[in-house]
């Protein structure tokens, strides 16, 4: 095969060469990879200070010996059992959060239809909500019933308003209307409860990592590791996915098997994480948009979102603990950095007049 | 890119829910050749194309490309071999040029392979072929549509098909631009002998670009052939209702249709 296909108009000189485009995209994937690496350094960080702060403080070697098993006076408790789970599940769940976020938005190419402003979050949480309270459930029943909800959502959302392809207003109309009816029935199921607990509810309302324990971290941590790679195993598709239904399958993508594959996978880590810490507000809805600012357009958002979303849910649960005098849980803390740019994207796309 | 491969549909028929858009259509495409499907709007022309690339599922009959039924074959060979540019694609947010382009090579790659030399040089003549290389580094939604549309072409070019199906890749352009974007698709079929297919609305630049002009109506091919044999002042009034004079295009030696309405014109030439 000729290199040169001879497809310029005579006389005009070859401009580009393969090294060309390979040094662009060399320096388009350098700047992921720097991105992708500080942000793991910030979850590295934020995971080892949240183990050390707090009321009390113990020095990172305290904090080594405990995780390595050791018994410490004071630490093996504090650290241990109370911050070792509750830091796990923050960065397990964020990350969960931020890559399910980030591939429905992908996939369905509009910030807005995030798992949790489409009402997906919410039929897990009001799932596990009445799992716990009314029939008494816990442990794994609670994250099967809280998946069985969750997909259940996503697969009336997809029915009642996802056709060839086309995201409008419709779905997330539609998916804000379940959202909201979902949520009262998470009101209802807290209002029966016959201790009222304000930390429970707390967790099905907005999120809330208080009172973690391990029972709560595992099913989050398997789930993230076997359906994260399933996800970043679709990456590429997903990519093509983007340019529409029409294109993606002119690429050799099979546009339908794809997206339920990417459907299922991130509905489960969605309600896998939500089963363990309720439905931490607006963190699967924030992390790809600021992933996509840092890293820059064009690749693939999948992990630093992921990496995002574990950040952001660290650093809220830190300053929802300690930062503000009252303990405040974690999605009380999203909720306030996630409902103004929920508004500012409504208005700015309403002014633009797109399909929202 | 050596052999020419054979595109043919039989006894096709086409529809959305329980409504049939196209029925018992054949369509044999010429190898090596530039084929134009002109027709009235909503006559099927997308449909048929979308079926030629397996967009969409025959009700009945079959598409096959060289003796394979195309609805048959696995999703990643189909598009190494027939590449589809749709009507309106759509451009992610941000993305810049190279990195659209660069989509184009996703059949040709696979799941954990990374990208070779291979696929940089297919960018590299895709981005030149189109003279979008100064664009590389630049949005795509910050384009002008003659731009964007080279761009467009360029990730269906660095798919490197034997076969490419274009949906109107001239509307939304200027005359200059469309004369550059069809300069330019026939610059391809003559280097490369890459047979193409595509639908355009402007029956002149049809007939001058096409080595075989098909129209369709009512979801049927109502006449194919030789521009000249196609374009006919009895097949304009039955495949658009539109009256009109065939002239030989001076600069082509083409036919030239003109379009009579009911102003503007002399009284009809003979009653
Ligand atoms: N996705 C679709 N769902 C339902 N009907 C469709 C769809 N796409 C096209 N049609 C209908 O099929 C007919 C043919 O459409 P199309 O092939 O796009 O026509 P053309 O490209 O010739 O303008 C039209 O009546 C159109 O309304
Ligand atoms: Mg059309």
């Amino acid at each position: 095969m000729s290199a040169d296909l001879l497809l310029r108009p005579a006389g005009t000189a070859r401009v580009t060469t393969a090294a060309d485009v390979a040094r662009g995209r060399a320096r388009r994937a350098r700047r992921r990879r720097t991105v992708v690496l500080v942000l793991l350094v910030l979850v590295v960080a934020g995971f080892a200070a949240s183990l050390m702060f707090g009321r009390t403080y113990y020095p990172a070697s305290d904090v080594v010996r405990v995780v390595m098993g050791e018994q410490v006076p004071g630490a093996s408790f504090t650290v241990g059992r109370l911050r070792l789970p509750r830091a796990v599940l923050a960065v397990f769940a964020g990350f969960a959060f931020g890559l399910a976020g980030v591939t429905f938005q992908t996939m369905l190419r509009n910030p807005l239809a995030s798992p949790d402003v489409i009402g997906i979050s919410s039929g897990a949480s009001a799932a596990a909500a009445v799992g716990i309270i009314v029939f008494g459930l816990n442990g794994t029943a609670v994250s099967v019933l809280a998946i069985v909800a969750a997909l259940g959502v996503a697969l009336l959302v997809y029915v009642l308003a996802f056709r060839d392809g086309v995201v409008g207003t419709r779905l997330i109309l539609m998916g804000i209307g379940v959202a909201a009816m979902l949520d009262s029935v998470t009101a209802y199921a807290l209002s029966r409860a016959a201790e009222w607990d304000l930390q429970e509810a707390m967790r099905w309302l907005t999120g809330s990592l208080n009172g973690t324990g391990w029972n709560q971290v595992t099913p989050t941590v398997v789930a993230v590791l076997v359906l994260a790679p399933v996800l970043l195993w679709q990456s590429r598709n997903l990519s093509a996915l983007q340019l529409g239904d029409d294109t993606a399958a002119a690429l050799g993508i099979r546009v339908e098997h794809t997206r339920i594959i990417l459907i299922v996978a991130a509905v489960g880590l969605i309600a896998f994480a939500t089963a363990a810490a309720g439905p931490i507000a607006f963190v699967a809805f924030l992390s790809g948009p600021i992933a996509a600012r840092i890293v820059g357009p064009g690749s693939s958002l999948l992990v630093p979102s992921a990496l995002v979303g574990a950040l952001l849910v660290l650093v809220a649960d830190f300053i929802g603990q300690y930062a503000l005098g009252t303990r405040f849980p974690v999605g009380v803390v999203t909720g306030v950095l996630g409902a103004p740019y929920l508004v500012y994207l409504i208005i700015r796309t309403h002014r633009a007049g797109s399909s929202l | 890119m050596t052999t020419t491969p054979s595109l043919t549909a039989e006894e096709l028929s086409l529809g959305y829910g329980d409504r049939t858009v196209v029925s018992d259509l054949d369509l044999s495409v010429a190898p090596g050749a530039i084929t134009v499907v002109v027709g009235a709007n909503a006559c099927g022309k997308s449909t048929v194309l979308r079926a030629m690339s397996r967009l969409l599922t025959p009700r009945a009959g079959r598409v096959v490309l060289d003796g394979r039924l195309v609805h048959r074959m696995p999703a990643k060979e189909l598009a190494r071999k027939l590449g589809l540019l749709p009507q309106s694609p759509i451009a992610p947010e941000g993305i810049t040029v190279a990195d659209l382009v660069g989509r184009g090579r996703h059949p040709h790659q696979g799941v954990f392979s990374r990208w070779n030399e291979q696929d940089d040089e297919a960018v590299a003549q895709a981005l030149d072929a189109t003279q979008t290389a100064e664009l590389a580094d630049r949005a795509v939604d910050e384009l002008s549509g003659g731009q964007r549309q080279r761009v467009w072409i360029a990730m269906a070019l660095a798919q490197q098909t034997d076969v490419l199906l274009l949906d109107e890749p001239t509307t939304f352009l200027d005359p200059s631009h469309q004369i550059e974007v069809l300069d330019l698709l026939t610059d391809l079929n003559q280097a490369r002998g890459t047979t193409i297919v595509m639908v355009l609305h402007d029956l002149n630049l049809a007939a001058r670009y096409a080595d075989r002009l098909v129209a369709m109506a009512g979801g049927r091919v109502h006449a194919e052939g030789e521009p000249a044999q196609v374009l006919t002042e009895e097949n304009v009034r039955a495949v658009f209702g539109l009256e009109s004079r065939i002239i030989t295009d001076p600069t082509s030696g083409r036919p030239l249709m003109l379009p009579i309405g009911r102003h503007r014109v002399f009284e009809p030439a003979n009653g």
